[in-house]
């Protein structure tokens, strides 16, 4: 006998992949955006404190809306249906629109912010820096900035596209656990608790410095500033506090937790650029390049930044070390200190070299590359001897830096072209942060990625949406652990793999034979 | 010497790769299918919009070159095993000092009326995805026949597309023949609730003619029942692709036999993946094992065999591994749809009816012969060390939190699992302990 079964749902599960809904709150959003432009083009009849709730709600209601239709109405799993087919995620005509729009956005922030409206020298604010205001009054009693404006809009994009990222993954709880990690750390530590330390400045209030416990040098390229230094040991208590735990992070308590949980600790759980790549970004991780090209790229130019951000940040300090006023301590005893850290680290490097026979030719180069610094350095205070590094103002240099690095990097390449090249360029090519965790990463972690002995099939979806441009594949096809000084852990790839092959975890006593076995070869020949 | 390989599946190219490790030979890869190595499992993701082409490509296009393969895109017509050389469709003799024939499969088609019919066909190779998705555009319905692994990869690109989807499967339940009962039950459950129609116990009688020489419908033999559809694909199963080797000389039973070296009956003629048959398989195995992982393993083996470093083909530890849509399924050791003799088999599953955990053990011997996982994913090293040293159940059990490999949070059920053996076996099963990863390397060093 033979049973009919017919399905159990009321309706189709899968809807087509844009459905009336979904269009509707496509159009609530972009009304939302909508009324963010006209302010800003200077419709100031707009510009009300009701405005501003209605426009920030109508974009929160809309992606929200448009996430819940696209994942949460569906079975739990992975979703990536149709992203290729997509003109927004596959750098078509709408991603290519998108980034150029975001590009000129991220333009416009750092060098045209009289577009948004910024009022100077006693002027009030117009356009889209007025329309923030009154939200500024409320949460730190001051006029809106740019970069109020910006951080407001920031964390608002980690918070919704957080949402749908967590639906998305629901049934993986370390995607859960972690995507509410990158937006609590943005919502308290980026964004409110130093907008409202500012509002309680009291009689520090001129003297700004850097809120954010965890915007850690050399990601925060001017924590080591004059003035920055100043203000935060001229804070009272608080300023002290933040200088000393600052410093902490930098020495002992980051390379600790990268020592026991590996980068992702701070990339994909606790770092603002790594909050927006991994919930605004995720539509187009996949765009990351994959080929060994673009991987030996990466690491010129990640490390390249790196060496530029240490010398910079040396030229900077040694210059106003000389600059006649009273320091704790002198140029000279500050090129020593440094010197002596390099030679510390070069010294690491040297004793990982001979543990880690995977990675000796690389650490050679290291080396070679941190000599290269410490000479610059000796240069610097016994050759030229003047206040002027590499025969440059200081500032100059890191003005220059600044530009390049922070603004141009940063902010215009790094997520004006999420659409185009993926959501981690900056990640990946410019931030000296992750070249320095990523050293530790790869020398002395405890963490890895595990390839489950021989059960990859090849597919290639842990490398398609790999966001760092890893070849996951390489090494899963192998039965090779995965050990990437790169990789942030977001943990995507074990995550879309559909045989269960990878799995991020840490273990201390393998350490330094985390890659070398390879179990897919079948046959052992002794 | 001059190796020449016919098929760049994974069989034929883990032939190539290792060939090169091994030795300095010349290397020739023929295909007439891709122009490069692509990876055949992810062919359905191309279709759902997961990947494109190229990202299933497992080595970067100038791989080849720099390992010295040199790839043919041709299709071969006939061999000459005297003269020991090849002719290609296009007039092209290569001579070969040894061949290996990594041909794979072709899909089952039972001599149903209407099967050579337009919008017929089959999911193995690239030409059948451009086949469907050149009757994918407005494509309203379509009929699965077979209800295997493929077929169910079938359902689920065509579903993701909104394409009705109905699948006639032969079983009462859902690839019972090797799946246990209740796993069967929980996929058969997985797919209707994925709105996909399933019709059991049902086979094909015809494929309907739309009268211009296009299927348009399928009429169940049980029912009678007449389905409309713009698309029949045929996954009932996959059987070695040599038709165009049968008379040559070449020993042919299901498969091209080779002996435990992957030699055929022809001096330096091997075959090796989909397509070999072993003439003395191992026992409790087949002589075809149409899968990835053992296509891997006979080509590392047959290219040390080439290379002079004589070698049996040991096909390990059975394991093999998919995904239901959204259920993963993974398997180790021997776990068969029913029981063997003096087999018992100790079954979880989760409340929310999508997860398992069976472990199979010989009552005699009370040793663990088997594991069967769905939606949970558990380590393959840690399973087949207590496969091969055929460790005690209670033991097994006790450990079991060594195999789990989900990911970091996910909630662990060993106890929960401890105790559901404990009151189906009788076996008192002490609570098992928790695991961390240096405990399990300790665990796979003793």
């Amino acid at each position: 006998m033979s049973e009919v079964y017919k399905s159990m749902s009321i309706s189709n599960p899968h809807p087509p992949f844009a459905d009336g809904i979904q269009k509707a709150m496509t159009a609530v959003a972009a009304i939302g955006l909508l009324i963010m432009v006209l302010v800003t083009v200077g419709i100031e009849s707009l510009s009300t404190p009701l405005n501003l709730v209605i426009s920030l709600a109508l974009m929160v209601v809309g992606t929200i809306g448009f996430a819940w239709r696209a994942f949460k109405i569906k079975p739990s799993g992975i979703k990536n249906n149709g992203i290729w087919f997509s003109s927004t995620m596959s750098r078509g005509v709408v991603g290519w629109i998108a980034g150029i729009v975001i590009t000129g956005f991220y333009i416009i922030l750092y060098w045209y912010e009289g577009l948004l409206g910024l009022g100077s020298n006693g002027v009030a604010n117009t356009g889209l820096i007025g329309f923030f205001d009154p939200l500024a009054m409320a949460i730190k009693g001051t006029a809106a900035s740019q970069w109020f404006v910006y951080g407001t809009l920031y964390t608002v994009a980690i918070l919704i596209f957080g949402v749908r990222f967590i639906w998305k993954y629901r049934h993986n709880r370390y995607q859960v656990i972690r995507t509410l990690s990158v937006m609590g750390f943005q919502l308290f530590f980026a964004y409110l608790i130093p907008e409202i330390l500012e509002s309680l400045n009291g009689e520090y209030a001129t003297k700004w410095f850097e809120k954010d416990l965890k915007n850690m040098w050399p990601l925060d390229y001017d924590f080591f500033d004059k003035w920055h230094i100043a203000n935060m040991s001229g804070a009272g208590l608080v300023g002290w506090g933040f200088l000393i735990f600052s410093l902490l992070m930098i020495f002992v308590i980051s390379p600790f937790l990268t020592y026991k949980y590996g980068k992702r600790w701070y990339c994909s759980w606790v770092c603002g650029c790594g909050g927006l790549a991994e919930t605004a970004g995720d539509p187009f991780r996949h765009l990351s390049d994959k080929s060994i090209k673009a991987w030996k790229i990466e690491r010129w130019m990640i490390h390249s930044v790196l060496v530029f951000s240490i010398v910079m940040t040396v030229a900077v300090v040694y210059g106003y070390l000389g600059d006649g006023s009273q320091y704790y301590i002198t140029r000279t005893m500050f090129t020593v200190i440094v010197v002596i850290l390099l030679v510390i680290t070069a010294g690491v490097f040297y004793y990982f070299m001979n543990k880690r026979e995977d990675a000796k030719k690389d650490l050679q180069k290291v080396i070679y590359g941190l000599a290269g610094v410490i000479a610059l350095i000796l240069i610097i205070n016994f050759l030229i001897g003047s206040g002027n590094a590499f025969f440059i103002d200081n500032y100059s240099f890191k003005k220059w830096y600044g530009f390049l690095i922070g603004a141009a990097f940063s902010g215009v390449v790094g997520v004006g072209f999420y659409p185009l090249m993926g959501s981690r360029m900056w990640c990946r090519f410019g931030c000296p942060m992750a070249a320095i965790l990523g050293l530790q990463q790869k020398l002395f972690s405890r963490f890895r990625i595990t390839t489950n002995g021989s059960q990859c099939i090849s597919c290639g979806n842990c490398s398609t949406y790999c966001e760092m441009g890893i070849d996951v594949r390489a090494y899963a096809q192998k039965g090779q652990n995965i050990v990437r000084s790169s990789c942030v852990g977001c943990g995507v790839c074990a995550a879309v793999c559909p045989r269960g092959v990878l799995k991020l975890e840490n273990g201390s006593s393998d350490v330094y034979e985390k890659t070398i076995d390879i179990r897919n070869n079948h046959i052992k020949m002794g | 010497m001059h190796v020449v390989i016919i098929g760049n599946g994974i069989s034929g190219i883990s032939t190539a790769r290792w060939v090169r490790k091994l030795s300095d030979h010349k290397i020739t890869v023929i295909s007439s299918e891709s122009e490069h190595f692509y990876s055949r499992t992810a062919l359905m993701y191309i279709y759902m919009g997961h990947m494109r082409y190229e990202d299933t490509k497992p080595y970067e296009d100038h791989f080849w070159a720099k390992n010295r393969i040199d790839l043919v895109k041709g299709h071969v017509d006939s061999i000459n095993y005297k003269e020991q050389a090849i002719s290609l469709n296009n007039g092209t003799q290569i001579q070969y000092d040894k061949l290996v024939l990594a041909l794979g499969s072709k899909s089952n088609k039972f001599g149903w009326p209407g099967q050579d019919l337009k919008g017929v066909t089959g999911l193995y190779n690239l030409q059948d995805l451009e086949t469907i998705e050149s009757y994918s555009k407005n494509l309203k319905s379509a009929v699965i026949v077979g209800g295997g692994l493929i077929g169910i990869e079938l359902a689920e690109m065509l579903h993701s597309r909104h394409i009705e989807v109905t699948m006639l499967v032969r079983e009462k339940s859902f690839w019972d023949a090797v799946l246990p009962f209740e796993e069967s039950q929980m996929i058969t459950r997985h797919i209707l609730k994925n709105g996909i129609k399933l019709q059991l116990e049902t086979n094909l009688q015809e494929i309907v003619d739309d009268g211009n020489g296009m299927a348009c419908a399928v009429i169940a033999k049980e029912s009678g029942e007449k389905i409309d559809c713009g698309l029949v694909g045929l996954t009932a199963g996959v059987s070695p692709n040599i038709g165009w080797l049968k008379d040559t000389g070449l020993e042919i039973n299901r498969g091209i036999v080779v002996n435990d070296h992957l030699q055929t009956s022809i001096p330096n003629v091997y075959a090796i993946g989909d397509c070999a048959e072993l003439s003395n398989p191992k026992p409790g195995r087949r002589g075809v094992e149409a899968i990835w992982y053992t296509g891997r393993m006979m080509g590392e083996t047959c290219a040390y065999n080439i290379c002079g470093k004589e070698i049996s083909y040991d096909a390990g530890i059975w394991f093999n591994s998919a995904k239901f849509i959204d259920i993963e399924y993974q398997v180790y050791g021997e776990v068969l749809a029913k029981p063997k003799e003096h087999h018992k088999s100790l079954y979880w599953e989760h409340a929310d009816g999508d997860k398992s955990v069976r472990i199979v053990y010989d009552d005699l011997e009370k040793s663990v012969v088997g594991f069967n996982l769905m939606g949970i994913r558990f380590r393959h090293e840690v399973c087949e060390k207590w496969l091969k040293e055929k460790t005690d159940i209670k033991a097994v059990v006790k450990d079991l939190s060594l195999a789990n490999f989900d990911p970091e949070f996910y909630r662990t059920y060993e106890v929960e699992i401890a105790q559901s053996f404990t009151e189906q076996s009788g076996i008192s099963f002490s609570n098992p302990k928790r695991s961390n990863l240096d405990r399990v390397l300790s665990f796979l060093k003793a």
